[in-house]
């Protein structure tokens, strides 16, 4: 391990635990100002499809691709028919991964 | 539970090899870190180059959802002493909190005993999650070429399955596809700032789509009145 992937790893676990145990140290109950809770409502949602629509839209060079011959658009959308369908994470996974792949191996 | 981190661990496995960390570094990731998404994303930037304060900025954004995670679970933990809190802390996940927060309203359980169930999810999740990234490390060393077979399709698998049933409220819609406009046209900004100024964008419009929402059902009732 070089000294960059242990300051690295550091930070993510103190900034990881920080999160996770903060009020479970402080134990009585938080109020967090409206703002606050209604913002971190969203957070999931946010952070989760900002990673997910770059990886579905743009080709490896960053140009938007919309293309038939793009697998993670078609696995994709395939994720979201299962997923607002079956709302089962195993479902979702398993299904998006075989028609991601089958289309791969259909393009060539 | 487990068997949905079981190929979300291996690939992670493999993916933070092919990434150009160790395997010492890896395996020590998902053993202190212990955060799923966090630790692809962190992955992901690593393969294009971000710096540190990004990885650390981005792990602080992805997880604090946790927080919110331990505001739900704290009524049930506070009579537990120092002792217990520091272990369940350290190991609540997405999956773990799941399994936790039933187990809590469960009115047919035992009260006195609802921390050892807590703690023995959390158990079996963790040492489910280390075990899959050291199968993981080694078949992403043994087999170089793993990482062109698009295993990186199953983190936008898995967070679309993630996503989408959350999306039952029109603020909640309104967050994701502004979230998604604005990183896919911010996707080039240097340090991947794009994602950071998508999820705030996302957030943002979340809370004035709520606002509006909320002000607009106020007037049909004055309307009515």
């Amino acid at each position: 391990m070089t000294v960059h992937e242990i300051v690295l790893i550091t930070g993510m676990a103190v900034i990881t635990f920080a999160i996770r145990y903060t009020l479970f140290a402080v134990g009585h109950r938080v109020r967090f100002s409206p703002w606050v809770a209604q913002g971190l409502h969203y957070v999931p949602v946010a952070v989760l499809t900002a990673i997910v629509a770059p990886a579905m839209l743009l080709s490896a060079g960053g140009e938007l691709d919309l293309g038939v011959d793009n697998a993670y658009l078609v696995g994709g959308l395939a994720a979201i028919v299962l997923a607002a369908r079956w709302r089962n994470l195993l479902v979702t996974i398993i299904g998006a991964m075989l028609c991601f792949f089958l289309w791969r191996w259909w393009l060539g | 539970m487990l068997v949905g981190a079981l190929p979300f661990g291996i690939i992670f496995g493999t993916l933070a090899v092919s990434s150009g960390l160790s395997a010492g570094a890896t395996l020590a990731m998902s053993a202190l870190v212990f955060a799923g998404a966090a630790q692809f994303i962190a992955v992901g930037l690593i393969a294009s180059g971000a710096g540190l304060l990004v990885i650390l900025l981005t792990t602080l954004i992805v997880n604090l959802r946790h927080l919110l995670y331990s505001a739900s679970l704290l009524p049930y933990v506070r009579h537990l002493s120092q002792r217990w809190r520091v272990p369940l802390a350290f190991w609540l996940t997405d999956e773990s909190y799941a399994v936790a927060h039933r187990h809590y309203l469960d009115p047919n359980a035992a009260p006195e005993y609802k921390h050892w169930y807590f703690l023995g999810s959390c158990i079996a999740m963790y040492s489910n999650w280390f075990a899959c990234t050291l199968v993981g490390v080694v078949l992403g060393s043994t087999l170089p070429g793993m990482a062109d077979w698009g295993l990186d399709f199953a983190m936008v698998a898995t967070f679309i399955g993630i996503v989408v049933p959350l999306l039952r409220t029109r603020p909640m819609l309104v967050a994701a596809l502004v979230a998604a406009a604005v990183a896919v046209v911010a996707h080039g900004l240097p340090y991947k700032l794009g994602l950071m100024l998508a999820a705030l964008a996302g957030v943002s419009a979340g809370i004035v789509a709520e606002r509006l929402t909320a002000s607009s059902a106020r007037e049909v009732i004055n309307d009515g009145a």
